[in-house]
């Protein structure tokens, strides 16, 4: 069996390399059709979201309060820097610039990182404060501030998630990208993991006003 | 590596030795596993059904206590939604046969389809451990929730839970897979010449499903994974002790479950559609609108997921809405249903065993379909609703729909697939013991559940006994039916006579173009396609009246 052979590139079979071609608008149909699985995902929790807020608008305009604007501002910006160099990374590539291309990648995992760093502290000082799933002290309180931190933590927690993978996969073709495995003239891969990126920063741009900016 | 692939010799023949199986990225030999694993799980959830059904036809303790009886009930469902239906004909034809009708060498993404196998066999080895575990401990640690898994009873229940949920989640994961990959491999492997509308009416129905899998399975793994946050860490969500709201749990895992019903039948019906061609002798009538009709049920199918749910508490303009698209479904499924018929008058027919069981689930499926319009009108549905009425209903659509078609796929594909041909007398045999077993078996269960037998009981009063035990009655020759027919295979596999490329003379790629069995990349170079799949020479025409 091939190892030439990657999982988003089109191999017609991979018994032998008798004749299989590359189909690079194939495996980015199949990276569309993920991201759909992604959206429809998230969208069953915004649905309980929706559903929740109108049944405990109160509650959840309390809850809010005590979420901390300034990280998550912090964090919006984090990750909209990275899609911004996640894009010049690939166009790095596109025209030769291996090196720069790297040093784009490089700064993407480095914001994804940044947003954990930020991500850790947060939870940590909620988590300080008794609030967590489970604790004492949120049973204590309505309902609704029950709920809203069980979505808070089950969203974010899915994000957060997603950008560990994202880092994983962003490393790994980091790696490839040195050994000249995905280059100028075979991105696909970059081209794909980077819509994975920017739909994990889009879900975070629907996250970031509903949980920390509607009081 | 081997740089030169013998592309002369069947599939099977091209690499020998378990590790050939194992790691083996071939779509057919794929189907081939999943064929075997899908006949075992089906196997094990036919002999749970007819246990409760020997259970039922007796007042009192026949055979297991009532709290093994709700363990019964739910590895029946689990094991026969998950493991069996879902993935049936879309796993083993789909993978086997996708590729090869449309003229291409494999699917688009030959390791992914090998994830997809291996998560499958993944989450069957877990719902096994489960059951392994919770019989360990006396039978009373076997999951009991139903296979819907409703909340609050299954955050409560102390049965195991979580194994079978988590397969439940690497099952979705397995068929989202399978969609992606047979969405690209049509829209990018199609051989030259072979539009979208010169396909087969069998890629259009694993077209339609593969959209439904990408499209809702989704909604029933989040909904899986809360369940699961809940059960372990109390978020809330799900938990009306905390705040949470159970009845959203149903509308969430109905958003995903009803389409799924879809997943199950469409691609039955676009196997139907080349069935009948072939032994009709005869093109499909009206095949655009068959193609259509497809997608079709499948968009209309995201809207009526709610008409589960009409006596749980909702409002009453969205159950009228609700309701009016159930209706809205049957259109499309008429349109299937009359354009079948069309397709048989004035055709040649052969009346070989696939086309035999194409007519039994051609009457089956349409009692199927009609009483879903009871239960999907507001007023009936509250006299019906888990009683069953509801029994009956899902298995004419589901066992009626999707099994008997599985086994006709099975029938028709066997020589193509094995190379060998199979006693066609006792073929026909089991499915006449099928078709009356099933009759009997399930029939009697709309007269009990009209009369307000509720499901999932353990015990019956007295009047509904008779009924029960021709029900069980039934179940026996079904299951007999069932038996015959592995034998019947199985000996065909060691014994039967060796199978010409085009038993049947169908004209689809499969049988046209293919050696029998296949070799390792199906064709020597890509098939050019000029004529439709079905152009069969007119003999309506000639033969006059």
């Amino acid at each position: 069996m091939s190892n030439s052979i990657d999982l988003h590139e089109h191999s017609a079979h991979s018994h032998g390399g008798a004749h299989h071609h590359r189909d690079d608008l194939g495996a980015k149909i199949g990276m569309w059709l993920f991201l759909f699985t992604e959206v429809i995902l998230f969208g069953g929790l915004f649905l309980l979201y929706f559903s929740y807020r109108v049944k405990y608008s109160h509650d959840f305009h309390l809850a809010a309060k005590e979420l901390n604007v300034v990280v998550g501002t912090l964090n919006t910006g984090i990750l909209l820097t990275s899609s911004l160099t996640m894009a010049l990374s690939i166009l790095a590539l596109t025209k030769r610039q291996k090196t720069l291309s790297l040093v784009f990648l490089g700064a993407t995992i480095a914001c994804a990182f940044g947003f954990l760093y930020n991500k850790y502290f947060e939870w940590g000082a909620k988590i300080h404060h008794g609030i967590y799933p489970g604790s004492e002290k949120l049973a204590e309180r309505e309902h609704g501030e029950v709920v809203f931190f069980g979505l808070y933590y089950s969203m974010t927690g899915l994000h957060t998630f997603h950008v560990i993978v994202g880092i994983i996969f962003l490393t790994f073709f980091g790696i490839q990208i040195i050994r000249d495995k995905i280059r100028f003239d075979y991105y696909s891969k970059l081209e794909n993991v980077g819509l994975y990126w920017h739909l994990v920063d889009l879900i975070w741009i629907f996250l970031f006003p509903l949980f920390y900016l509607l009081h | 590596m081997s740089a030169e692939v013998n592309n002369t010799v069947s599939f099977y023949k091209t690499e020998k030795g378990i590790g050939s199986w194992l790691y083996t990225t071939d779509h057919k030999r794929i189907a081939i596993m999943y064929l075997a694993a899908i006949i075992l799980f089906f196997l094990v959830g036919m002999t749970l059904g007819l246990l409760m059904r020997l259970e039922v036809a007796f007042s009192g303790k026949t055979i297991f206590d009532a709290q093994t009886y709700n363990s019964v009930f739910t590895l029946h469902g689990v094991i026969m939604v998950f493991l069996v239906i879902i993935p049936g004909i879309p796993a083993v034809f789909g993978n086997f046969f996708l590729p090869i009708q449309i003229g291409a060498d494999d699917v688009s993404f030959p390791r992914i389809n090998m994830l997809s196998f291996y998560l499958y066999v993944l989450g069957g080895l877990i719902a096994i451990y489960s059951i392994v575990i919770g019989m360990l401990n006396g039978g009373v640690g076997i999951i009991d929730t139903g296979w819907t898994f409703y909340v609050p009873y299954s955050l409560t229940t102390t049965t195991s839970v979580d194994l079978p949920l988590f397969a439940a989640f690497l099952l979705g994961f397995s068929s989202i897979l399978t969609g992606m990959n047979f969405v690209s491999t049509i829209h990018r492997m199609r051989a030259p010449g072979m539009d979208m509308f010169k396909m087969p009416l069998f890629c259009w129905g694993l077209y339609s499903t593969a959209w439904i899998q990408v499209l809702a399975t989704p909604i029933i793994g989040i909904t899986i994974v809360l369940v699961l946050l809940e059960r372990f860490i109390h978020i809330g969500i799900f938990d009306p002790n905390l705040g949470g709201d159970p009845v959203l749990f149903q509308h969430m895992f109905w958003i995903y479950s009803h389409p799924a019903v879809y997943i199950m039948v469409i691609p039955a019906m676009g196997l139907v559609s080349d069935i009948l061609a072939t032994f009709a002798r005869r093109q499909i009538f009206g095949y655009k609108i068959m193609a259509i009709s497809s997608m079709a049920i499948a968009l209309v199918g995201y809207f009526v997921y709610a008409h589960h749910m009409f006596t749980s508490g909702m409002n009453d303009t969205a159950k009228v809405i609700f309701s009016f698209f159930t209706f809205m479904v049957a259109v499309p499924t008429g349109v299937k249903i009359f354009n079948w018929v069309a397709t048989m008058y004035k055709g040649s027919m052969d009346m070989k065993s696939p086309l035999l069981f194409v007519f039994a689930f051609i009457f089956i499926f349409s009692i199927g379909g009609l009483t879903g319009l009871f239960l999907g009108a507001l007023q009936t549905d509250i006299h019906l609703h888990d009683t069953y009425f509801v029994v009956a209903h899902f298995h004419y659509v589901m066992f009626g729909g999707g099994i008997f078609i599985f086994f006709a796929g099975l029938h028709y594909w066997f020589p193509k697939m094995f190379g060998k041909m199979y006693n066609e007398g006792v073929a026909k045999l089991v499915v006449l013991l099928l078709f009356v077993g099933f009759n009997t078996l399930y029939f009697p269960m709309f007269i009990m559940g009209y009369n307000g037998m509720p499901r999932r009981y353990y015990e019956s009063l007295p009047e509904y006994l008779p009924l029960h035990k021709l029900s069980t009655l039934g179940a026996l020759i079904l299951v007999s039916g069932v038996l015959i027919m592995v034998t019947n295979l199985i000996y065909a596999l060691y014994k039967g006579k060796k199978a010409e490329d085009n038993p049947w003379n169908s004209l689809t790629l499969e049988w046209t173009h293919t050696q029998t069995p296949p070799t390792i990349y199906n064709f020597n170079e890509a098939p050019s396609v000029t004529a439709g799949p079905y152009d069969y020479p007119d003999f309506s025409e000639e033969g006059g009246h």
